[in-house]
Parts: structure tokens; sequence; C-alpha cells
């Protein structure tokens, strides 16, 4: 499936002597659009110049990826809540309810108090995060390809792979930590719970250290825990695509690495839907976790 | 893999796509399902009532039932009670009607007796008359010997 794409990168780059090496790095380049060294706005054409653009630049494909498949779901299961009847649902009805009966018990099996928020929350984590995990499932190359058809010199299809989107929401799912902390307990109160355990007062500092960590912890786990995996994921799909790149003619090597490349992706991506499945449900599971955590009373 | 403004465009679509799913969609299929959670919940109760109200119903007809055969015996009872009662009181009426034609044919006959036997004494005394008559040869004064007749006939 990625054959074709590695046989033009190959020959694009058969002058160039790195191969392998700048197949990966274009598969995991951002689109970043940001301003250029001549002081323009404009999309970055190599990893140098999309890290010289600093921190006001935006991955263009994460970003649109990640739009369209959030107001995907969110127009799929909208349609259905505009016609929600209780009476006999259709198909579409069917899942959605699934989806949200799903969701609902998770939360009522992690979060004990009570907040409107929490439920809705983890429906759009879960199901954002699902899809967004799934482009790892389109074949590698077809997006890339199908860009650079179009002009586009990078596109990375799945956002989750990328720890601007991973971290957006792990931000995100922290400040609703802090904010319901500070809620909950008062400020007083989230303070004491940050200083005053384990080991009373008078081991205020180590106590801080301790707790601020755990803390800081939650996002930065939640955020590398889902980069990491699909991350890992992709480059084994790459790897695994680069067998059938260096196909050099009907031999019984180049065969061999061929088939192997089709069971291999095969295989891999099999075992990804789970990884993909699993992801964004353990994503799920610790927002609503870290939030019943927030909203409950230490000892 | 730049750490860049991505970041907080993702935080701000994240932050946007909480809000929708929670204003325009949770809302309205939770309430949809838990309509259905209701209704499946009536259903049931009132087929649990309706099941009561049949066993009601059951008990009340057999109940029914049970009173009609009891007064429908009641009825039965005492109608061969009256029956006999009737029987009874023919039989007694009959019995005093029957003493009383009897009574009556007896005092008939009584009279009928006292009149035959007041015509025998007068066609007697009349034969005596005669008798005597003959006997004496002569007519006997009826209204001179009347009080003598009188006696006479008493006598018979």
């Amino acid at each position: 499936m990625s054959s074709e794409m590695a046989h033009e990168t190959g020959e694009v780059t058969h002058e160039a002597a790195h191969t392998s090496a700048e197949y990966i790095h274009h598969h995991l380049q951002n689109l970043t659009w940001g301003q250029l060294a001549d002081g323009t706005w404009g999309v970055a054409h190599s990893a140098e110049e999309a890290r010289a653009m600093g921190f006001w630049a935006l991955n263009l494909d994460t970003f649109i990826m990640s739009l369209l498949l959030g107001a995907i779901i969110m127009f799929v299961f909208r349609s259905v809540a505009k016609s929600a009847v209780s009476g006999t649902p259709g198909g579409l009805q069917n899942f959605c309810e699934w989806a949200v009966e799903f969701v609902d018990s998770s939360v009522r099996g992690s979060f004990s108090s009570k907040n409107a928020m929490v439920a809705p929350l983890a429906l759009t984590v879960f199901f954002w995060v699902f899809s967004m995990n799934l482009m790892d499932l389109i074949p590698i190359d077809w997006v890339p390809l199908l860009m650079k058809w179009l002009g586009v010199p990078f596109f990375k299809v799945v956002p989750s792979t990328d720890p601007n989107a991973t971290f957006g929401m792990a931000i995100g799912v922290f400040l609703l930590v802090l904010f319901y902390s500070v809620k909950m307990k008062g400020f007083g109160g989230f303070m004491g719970e940050l200083t005053l355990q384990p080991f009373g007062k008078w081991g205020m500092p180590v106590n801080l250290l301790l707790e601020g960590v755990n803390l800081i912890a939650k996002p930065i786990s939640l955020a590398l825990r889902l980069f990491g995996n699909m991350y890992a994921g992709e480059m084994i799909f790459i790897l695994i695509a680069l067998m059938g790149g260096a196909w050099a003619g009907f031999s019984v090597g180049g065969l061999t690495l061929f088939g192997s490349q089709i069971l291999l992706s095969l295989g891999w991506a099999i075992f990804h839907i789970l990884i993909v499945t699993l992801q964004a449900f353990i994503f799920m599971t610790l927002t609503v976790v870290y939030l019943d955590m927030a909203h409950q009373e230490h000892h | 893999m730049n750490i860049n403004a991505t970041l907080l465009a993702q935080l701000i679509m994240f932050a946007l796509f909480v809000w929708f799913c929670m204003k325009f969609v949770w809302t309205p299929i939770i309430g949809a399902l838990d309509a259905r959670k209701k209704q499946i919940a009536d259903g049931l109760a009132d087929a649990e009532r309706a099941k009561q109200d049949l066993e009601l119903a059951a008990k009340r007809s057999a109940e029914i039932l049970r009173e009609a055969k009891e007064k429908a015996g009641e009825i039965v009872a005492s109608g061969e009670k009256r029956a006999s009662e009737i029987v009874e009181e023919a039989k007694t009426q009959a019995k005093v009607e029957g003493e009383r034609i009897i009574t009556g044919a007896k005092a008939e006959i009584d009279q009928e007796v006292f009149r035959a036997k007041e015509q025998l004494r007068t066609q007697v005394s009349a034969i005596a008359l005669a008798g005597a008559g003959k006997i004496l040869g002569r007519e006997i004064d009826a209204k001179a010997h009347n009080d003598l007749l009188d006696k006479l006939v008493a006598e018979i």
C-alpha cells in the first residue's frame, strides 16, 4: 500500500543518500504555518523552517484534522440528539445511545460527586481521541501523497501524534482539575492539600514537592501516554512501510520484503485497533478519575 | 514536533467541543434515554397493576358466583318450604271444607228425616183418623177432637 510513495521518495532521493531517514522525517513533520525567516507568513517547507517559527505558529494538519473530526462527531451526535425520541430508536440513534450509556456508566463508576459537565466531557474526550487515533489506520502514505499532488509539503493525518494536540487536551483537563479543586475545597483547602500531607505541617516543603509532582504529573502523563502510544504506533507503520520501499525489482529478497510489508502492516493495523480504542478509553477514564479526585476532600 | 500555538488552538477547540457536547448533545440524548426508561418502568408498573386487577376481578367474580349459588340454594329451599306449606294449608282447608260439607249434609239429612217424620206423623194421624172414623162409624168432627188428635200426633 505504501510502496508507491516509498518508491517515489526513493526516486526523488536517488540523488540524495539518506532515503529512509528522509522518508521518516517527512512523515513526522507537521504542516506548520507561521512567520518565515523573511518576515512573511506562510507554510514551512522544511523542519528547520518550522522550528525557526517559534511558538507563534500553527500546525495546520493537526488543527484541520482535529477540527474536522471533532466537527463530524459533534454533527453526528447533534443530528441524533435533535431527533432523539423515547420510542423505538433507529440505527444511528441506537449507536449514539449506546455510546452515551457506555460513557455514562463509566462516569458513574468512577465519578462519585455530582457535576453535569463531567459526562459530556468524557463523551467528547473519548470520541474525539478515538477518531483522531483512528486516522492512524489510514495507510500512512495515502494522505501525504495526495497532499503532494496538491502541492502541500507535509501532512500528518493523525492529530494525536502531535504533542500539541495531546497537551492541549491534557492542559484543558488540568485547568478543570485546578478549577474544581479550588471550587470544591476553597483556595485554602486546596493549598492545605498540597502542603499539609503526607508529613504534617512540619514537613511542608517536602509535602509541597511530593504533592506538586503528583499534581503536575497528571496532565503530563495524560498527554505523553497518548502521544507516546500513537507516535510509536505510527513510527512502526512507517518502518513497516520502509520494507516495501526497499523494493528493487523482482528478486527473492524484494518479493519477501514486499510480502512482509503487507503481512506486517495488516497485523500491526489489527493490533492497533486495540491501541486506538484503549488509549481513547484510558484518556477518558483518567480524565474522569482526575476530576473525581479534584472533587473529593482529602483527610 | 514543536510545541507551538497549536496547543492553544487545541485547548480552545477542546473547550468548545465539550461545551457543545454538554449543551446540545448530552442533554437531549440522556433526556430521551431517561424518558424511555420511565416509559418502560411505567409500562411494567401498568402491567403489574393490570395483573393485580385481573386477580382481584377473578376473585370477585368467584365470590359473586358463590353468592349467587348460595342465593339460588336459599331460594330453592324457601320455595320448597313454601310449596309444602301451601300443600299443608290446602290439606287443612280441604279437611275443614270436607267437615263443613259433611256437617251440612248431616244437617240436611236430619232435616229430611224430621220432615219425613212430620209427614209420616201427619199421614199417620190422618190414617188414624180415618181408621178411627171407620171404627166409630161416623165422622169425627175434626174440630171437636182437634186437641185429642194433637195429643195423638205428639205421641206418635
